[in-house]
């Protein structure tokens, strides 16, 4: 039994989010080849070994420089027809998402869409998906030959498990598609997406006007480079902060080790977002806040002042 | 321009979700049903691109129950000219099996845009609009937050993890909407009363039983309850010490 595991690049290198995949496609036993789709060798396919590929296949096209989602998806499939695997395993990331039923419809079959949990049950496949923002849990037998799974970014920590990683590179000959990224128009350097931070600190009303987000961002700076400032709703519609760093159910799906909520009430439409979260820390001046029930530390108070306190302490331990 | 629009019925965001006896479904008693949000935006892209071209057709197909025939005249209200409600008592639990009854039903005509919201906020699946799109040929672009259309050539943009990614593509294709995309409007009284005379159509369909079985809807697992550390400044070193010495994450 073999698992296909989908790796992502950009610009020539590897995405972090890969060696998620990987560990999770380890853990349905068998063997894993991991699978990317670029247009020269990816800096970093290699790590795909550490966390348990036995092969590491590159499959090579110059449409691939840039994301190209019809002529990756029809590189992946064909090689899933050839390979026999039992399991495709995605990420459930921007690329993952677009991607991941482009390939399962040219198999016909669906995806096992935003897992939080994979597991072999005999021939099939047992998965557990939020749905319901969250408030609920859906386990589903996947009886399909192949499965098709998207995973839920940061809940799979990745495992060292190091395997040969024998690499193949073969290059497909697929069109180059319709659908054609132009450009990416990149973030401020420094600037970390909410999706793949591993620390987000969170604004809501609570702070009062736009300008005062920076007393988060000066926070998220003592972190060094790990944390990224995200914001509820009701920030995001006033247009104080993008859409991009929205959390909640209308933004991003977020399950970092640890979540700082500040001057958020907690609507379930944020909390379907961040529940998933492994640490919550909640920072409010209203005790009764519905967020302090899903935080495991709270702190009441004003966040004014709070929060600069605990930016000091963050800057004396990274001192 | 001719454009479809793909909507759903779904609970409420603000739903209190109960399970029902079968311990494999929700409870559907007392829950309010609304359309999808991101559908709002398909829909409301689908008015402005009419508008703007100054002739043409918004249809509204909808899988689901009878009841979501209030959901289609949701969007009827807000302007579109049609609906379709292909009516099966459940949604198939399987969204390959979903997306080949839209696709069987926008088979029978041209299209030079397919609208769909990103994802519906009850099951996540976030794929129904790209399985179509793959059924039927059409070039696809996903996630879609800002939109220019000239002629029969498409610029959107789409979020990705640290940028904006600029996409290129010919119509006709099948689009899904994010938010951002546009501000839905609010369906006016002449809208709603115009709305009772459109036409909506009901067409029967039968699922096929799809690769997935439900085994369980529970509810997510309880967070371990959680400490109020202290009031003000003054606690935020013992919230410091806990980080570091009880949850590990600092």
């Amino acid at each position: 039994m073999t698992t296909l595991a989908v790796l992502e690049q950009r610009d020539g290198v590897l995405r972090k989010i890969s060696h998620e995949v990987v560990t999770a496609a380890q853990r349905l036993g068998g063997s894993v080849e991991a699978v990317v789709c670029a247009a020269a060798p990816v800096q970093g396919a290699d790590q795909a070994a550490k966390f348990g590929a036995d092969k590491i296949v590159t499959l090579t096209n110059p449409a691939f420089a840039k994301y190209a989602p019809e002529a990756c998806a029809q590189a992946l499939a064909d090689r899933a027809k050839q390979g026999g695997y039992r399991t495709i395993v995605f990420a459930a990331s921007a690329t993952g998402k677009d991607l991941g039923p482009r390939v399962a419809a040219k198999l016909g079959v669906g995806v096992a869409a935003d897992l939080t949990d994979l597991v072999t049950d005999g021939d099939a496949l047992l998965v557990t998906r939020p749905v319901y923002a969250g408030k609920a849990l859906l386990k589903v037998k996947v009886r399909s030959q192949p499965a098709v799974a998207s995973l839920r970014p940061n809940v799979f920590t990745p495992v060292e498990r190091p395997k040969a990683g024998a690499a193949e590179t073969v290059a497909v000959n697929v069109l180059a598609g319709r659908v054609t990224v132009r450009e990416i128009k990149a973030a401020p350097a420094g600037t970390l997406d909410v999706a793949e931070a591993q620390i987000i600190i969170s604004g809501g009303r609570g702070l009062k006007e736009p300008a005062n987000f920076k007393v988060l961002e000066e926070l998220a700076r003592a972190f060094g480079g790990r944390a990224a400032v995200g914001a509820s709703r009701a920030v995001v519609d006033a247009g104080w902060r993008a859409h991009a760093d929205q959390v909640g159910q209308t933004g991003k799906t977020v399950s970092p080790s640890l979540y700082i909520a500040v001057g958020i009430s907690g609507a379930i439409q944020h909390l379907a977002g961040m529940r998933t979260s492994k640490v919550i820390v909640a920072i409010n001046k209203d005790k009764d806040a519905p967020i302090f029930k899903v935080a495991d530390y709270g702190v009441v108070g004003d966040l004014f002042e709070i929060v600069p306190r605990l930016t000091e302490e963050i800057r004396k331990l990274h001192g | 321009m001719k454009i479809a629009v793909c909507i759903k019925r779904v609970p409420d965001s603000e739903t209190r979700v109960k399970i029902a006896a079968d311990g494999k479904s929700l409870d559907e008693a007392g829950i309010k049903f609304v359309l999808n949000p991101y559908d709002e935006f398909a829909v409301e892209e689908a008015l402005r691109r009419k508008e703007q071209a100054g002739a043409g057709e918004v249809a509204v197909i909808c899988l689901g129950p009878a009841a979501a025939q209030e959901t289609i005249r949701t969007a009827l209200a807000m302007g579109a000219d049609r609906g379709v409600l292909l009516q099966a008592d459940k949604i198939p639990i399987d969204p390959f099996e979903t997306a080949k009854l839209i696709a069987a039903e926008l088979k029978g005509a041209t299209w030079d845009l397919i609208l769909f919201g990103r994802m519906a906020i009850d099951d996540y699946n976030t794929q129904v609009g790209p399985l179509v799109a793959e059924l039927l040929g059409l070039p696809c672009v996903t996630a879609v937050s800002h939109l220019d259309i000239e002629g029969t050539k498409g610029v959107a943009e789409r979020e990705i993890e640290g940028g904006i990614e600029v996409v290129e593509f010919p119509l006709p294709a099948v689009l899904t909407a994010d938010k951002g995309l546009n501000e839905p409007r609010y369906p006016a009284l002449k809208g709603i009363m115009a709305a009772k005379k459109k036409s909506l159509e009901v067409k029967p369909v039968q699922a096929g039983a799809g690769t997935l079985e439900i085994v369980a809807l529970t509810p997510p697992p309880d967070r371990k309850e959680g400490k109020i550390v202290g009031e003000g400044a003054g606690a935020v070193g013992e919230l410091v010490r806990l980080l570091r010495e009880e949850a590990k994450v600092l």
